[in-house]
């Protein structure tokens, strides 16, 4: 038997709120902490107890760190989906089984591990309700021993996880040495799988994508938060009140330097937003799908009266309420121009926790220097599992609050125009309200105005304001993070990916060009675009535009970018709400490739 | 009718030529002119916001002027040009509004909506803003119908009340008032845009409450609900007006006493050291009891009457720049070193995140 090390997913199958979510995370920290890169995703269902829940943990020593479509490893803690998670498991593969739950007969190929977990859990605790909590524990345990784990790592992971509950931690413990225990004493090994040190992971921080985005936010100099709480956005703005709570706040006063309103509805959230920035605060508000569509008419007020405020969209999946708990790409074409008539906005494409961090400061930075709302598109995936990554660094510069005058600066200007382009750049300056000089004041309205801010209904007018917002998107291009490209010489194939599909999208590369295609890489951080696009596209005979959605959107915003070069465009699209896979991006590329040299017909269903 | 009500005692507002007690002339708190239809109820308290910010001698720099959509928002374009102002989206000023505080505790905030705007629209915002106490002196230009639109029914139409066209109106209309009321409103007022006599004292006393004051001003629209058959035309307000107390306003800038017989006036003193004396007319009324107002407000309503006033004050209630400790003068204004923590609190929160705690 060869054995297979640091290269496989480990499935978790429980019940939601049996408090799983510790066992697994200390499974996760652990291997990590192993120095054996790993990327954990929590595939959890809109319920908060009882409905089936799955945890995949997958060690990577390559550092792929995207979702397998196959697992190697499972463990059964639910009897409800016991039967179908044990028939999706390949050959060879290892099956971790909780006694209690009766199963249809396994083939023989697979290793089954048969765990005793109630009768293990009966010399931990007398408690019924703890024996459930803690049983996951047992599974923790067997798995530490079957593949390897180090029993320390896993006491380093549990006492960071429950240092603070000294009764917790020990009854943690105790299930977990009845798990390694019994699997030592009566399983012997029979399946290939092991994880042995490494060093790969070493000074790097785990952490949520939603965490980053406080962290951001925090460092950013965020004043206003306001919210109304959504899945998978509510974390992003609880990690933030918590953080703002223990560093902004004078600990003997309790004065705050921020203020936190969770509020009726996501339409008075946008509208806190913008009334906050209004009057000069860095204000921001988090939310999901349902949310941006209720926010849409504020969107384009913000727009077209030019005021700055910072829009987190943590996307979840489909029209109406969708799948909640579940992944997706698709508010980005309804996001760029959210709201009725000619509307535009910025929208910054975080595709790591290290982005969701940096563009939590950026954001402040380019709405109050555009003068308009800036959206940030994270993703499930992203805000709410775990990724590896570098630790932060401090913001070495300060920040750019963007063309405000003073007072003293009101003084010596012969007048003041809200709406006037000064600059050349589209973006007028504007004033605070609680500016003495009377020069300053001006009356916002979402009606026809002109570049003194006075009611007009002037075709020229009108059209002279919006075509000058053009102009302000225009300089947005300049300002926005450019696309990371990664050139091939030899290739004559490009990709475009953004977000969470990066992941994917290393792992699909290295198997494209093992097939013998190398590819070319662009991978976008924002819209509008900037002119790396269209060069980009020059280069490459076919570009593959791969993202989570049904309908391609970026690959047609990409196609009415590049104009005459739109027919080298192609869309591969991915939206079943789990996170993409490296197998959905390479199997399209290369049958499509083939097709495109001739040697196979393009498969149906693939594409367009 | 509206009875002639005034006190012997006091003296009379300052004179319009001279200049308030920051130095300002009325002139300073003069608008653009107004688009309105001539006669329309709204002008008439856009006049009485200035002459009542002139005499409270509001700094017109630390005022921002919001509002909604529809006729009467309009109107903060018309009152205290030198201030900033914001016309918002239709229904969505509240939140508007809970921004700008947040943003900048010390602005004095004036909101200017209407019955659409506020009780259909925009009635979840202006609940959850009284819910808060965000201070704003949220007025409502009450005149039962859509006038931007010509002539449909709002939320606060009266029952049996009818279009120009003759339709009737059979819904309950929503009282503003009981609703602010009801969600712990520190300040709740009713007028009428024909008797500024009543609404420029009870706008200064508003601009002297800390929290959300709520004044619901019955305005008649001169073109669409003018007409016999309307409950908010100019004739049936004035026939069915009821004050409940004559209103006199003392800012606290102003060293003026006021002596009444025991038994005929109720005194209440403002945060600011400023006083409201209520005198008695027909019935004795406490605007210190949150059931009285709610059972004058229903009494009124079966009696097909507008009882104006000041309905309700109390002002224990914590606003929300308070209740969220927030800083003075204004988050906006804070520097950098204020809202960006030290170096060595990234260091430690990575370090945290490294270790898993």
């Amino acid at each position: 038997m060869t054995p297979k090390i640091n290269d496989f997913s480990i499935h978790v199958a429980t019940v939601n709120g049996s408090g799983s979510q510790t066992a697994n995370s200390v499974l996760l920290r652990a291997i990590f902490q192993m120095g054996i890169p790993v990327s954990g995703k929590n595939l959890f269902p809109s319920n908060i107890a009882g409905l089936p829940t799955w945890f995949t943990i997958r060690a990577s020593k390559d550092g792929y760190i995207a979702r397998r479509r196959d697992n190697e490893v499972l463990v059964v803690m639910n009897p409800e989906t016991a039967a179908e998670d044990i028939a999706a498991m390949p050959p060879g593969s290892m099956i971790v089984l909780n006694e209690q739950i009766s199963v249809p007969p396994i083939p023989e190929d697979r290793t089954v591990y048969r765990v005793p977990m109630p009768k293990l859990m009966e010399g931990i605790t007398t408690d019924v309700k703890l024996r459930r909590l803690v049983v996951n524990m047992i599974y923790v345990g067997v798995l530490a021993e079957k593949l390897g784990i180090d029993e320390e790592e896993i006491e380093r992971a549990l006492d960071a996880q429950l240092g603070r509950k000294p009764k917790a931690l020990a009854l943690n413990h105790a299930a977990v040495k009845a798990g390694w225990s019994y699997s030592r004493e009566n399983l012997p090994k029979r399946d290939p799988y092991k994880l042995e040190r490494m060093n790969a992971t070493t000074g790097k921080i785990l952490i949520e994508g939603n965490t980053a985005a406080a962290l951001g936010a925090m460092f950013g100099g965020v004043t206003v938060v306001t919210w109304y709480p959504i899945t998978p956005s509510s974390s992003l703005v609880e990690s933030l009140i918590d953080y703002l709570h223990e560093y902004r706040r004078d600990p003997k006063s309790g004065e705050t330097t921020y203020g936190v309103v969770q509020a009726e509805d996501e339409i008075a959230a946008i509208g806190m937003v913008l009334g906050a920035g209004w009057a000069g605060a860095r204000s921001m508000t988090s939310t999901s799908g349902p949310g941006i569509s209720l926010m849409a008419e504020f969107a384009g007020y913000g727009y077209y009266t030019e005021i700055p405020g910072v829009i987190w969209d943590i996307q979840r999946v489909g029209p109406s309420t969708g799948l909640p708990t579940r992944t997706s790409q698709s508010d980005i074409a309804f996001v760029h121009s959210l709201s009725h008539g000619d509307t535009r906005h910025p929208v910054l494409l975080p595709s790591s926790v290290r982005d969701c961090y940096d563009f939590g400061i950026l954001a402040f930075d380019l709405a109050e220097r555009l003068q308009t709302p800036v959206f940030v598109l994270s993703d499930l995936d992203l805000g709410m599992n775990m990724w590896m990554s570098d630790p932060f660094p401090y913001p070495e510069n300060g920040w750019d609050r963007g063309k405000v005058l003073s007072d003293a600066e009101l003084e010596n200007l012969p007048k003041f125009e809200r709406y006037r382009d000064v600059d050349g750049d589209g973006i007028p300056y504007r004033t605070l309200p609680g500016v003495k000089n009377p020069k300053g004041s001006y009356f916002t309205r979402g009606s026809g105005h002109d570049e003194a801010a006075r009611y007009s209904e002037k075709p020229e007018v009108y059209e002279r304001v919006v075509q000058r917002l053009v102009r302000k998107m225009d300089t947005a291009r300049t300002l926005v993070p450019p696309p990371v490209i990664t050139e091939d010489a030899n290739a004559k194939v490009g990709v475009i990916a953004f977000g969470t599909t990066h992941w994917a999208m290393i792992e699909a590369r290295d198997q494209i060009r093992a097939a013998g295609v190398p590819t070319g890489y662009l991978l976008l951080k924002a819209l509008p675009f900037n002119d790396d696009l269209k060069r980009f596209v020059q280069k490459y005979e076919r570009v593959y535009v791969v993202e989570q959605n049904r309908d391609g959107q970026v690959a047609d915003l990409v196609r009415l970018e590049v104009g005459e070069l739109s027919p080298r465009i192609h869309s591969i699209r991915h939206l079943d709400g789990l996170p993409i896979d490296a197998a959905s991006v390479a199997e399209p590329i290369l049958a499509r490739e083939r097709a495109a040299r001739g040697a196979t017909p393009v498969p149906q269903g693939v594409g367009r | 009718m509206i009875r002639a009500r005034h006190f012997a005692t006091t003296t009379p507002p300052s004179p319009p030529a001279g200049t308030n007690h920051i130095g300002l002339t009325r002139a300073d708190y003069d608008g653009a002119k107004t688009t309105l239809c001539p006669g329309c109820g709204h002008n008439a308290i856009t006049s009485g916001i200035i002459q009542a910010a002139f005499e409270a001698g509001l700094e017109p720099h630390r005022v921002a002027k919001l509002s909604g959509i529809g006729c009467s928002s309009k109107t903060p374009a018309y009152f205290i040009g030198q201030s900033h102002g914001f016309n918002a989206v239709h229904g969505r000023m509240p939140s508007i509004a809970t921004g700008v505080h947040l943003a900048n505790r010390d602005l004095i905030l004036i909101g200017v909506s209407g019955d659409g705007d506020t009780a259909s629209i925009g009635l979840g915002q202006f609940c959850h803003m009284v819910r808060r106490n965000v201070p704003v002196v949220y007025i409502v230009e009450n005149n039962g119908v859509y006038g931007l639109t010509k002539g449909q029914f709002s939320a606060t139409a009266d029952i049996g009340s009818t279009t120009k066209a003759g339709a009737k109106n059979d819904l309950m209309p929503i009282d503003l008032c009981a609703v602010a009321i009801e969600l712990g409103c520190g300040f709740v007022a009713r007028s009428f845009s024909g008797d500024l006599k009543q609404l420029r004292p009870l706008l200064k006393a508003a601009f002297a409450h800390r929290g959300t004051a709520v004044l619901d001003v019955i305005s008649p629209c001169v073109t669409f609900a003018d007409h016999e058959g309307s409950t908010k035309s100019y004739a049936a307000v004035k026939e069915h007006d009821a004050p409940l107390h004559d209103i006199e306003f003392v800012p606290f800038f102003e060293d003026i006493h006021i002596d009444y017989e025991p038994g005929t006036t109720r005194e209440v003193q403002m945060p600011d050291g400023s006083h409201i004396y209520l005198k008695k007319l027909a019935a004795d009324y406490d605007p210190s009891s949150r059931e009285e107002a709610t059972r004058v407000i229903h009494e009124a309503r079966r009696e097909e009457k507008f009882v104006t006033g000041l309905l309700f004050v109390d002002e224990s209630k914590l606003t929300l720049g308070e209740e969220l400790r927030m800083p003075h003068p204004s988050l906006a204004s804070l520097p950098i070193e204020k809202v960006r923590p030290p170096r060595e609190v990234l260091e430690a929160i990575m370090e945290d995140l490294r270790a898993g705690r």
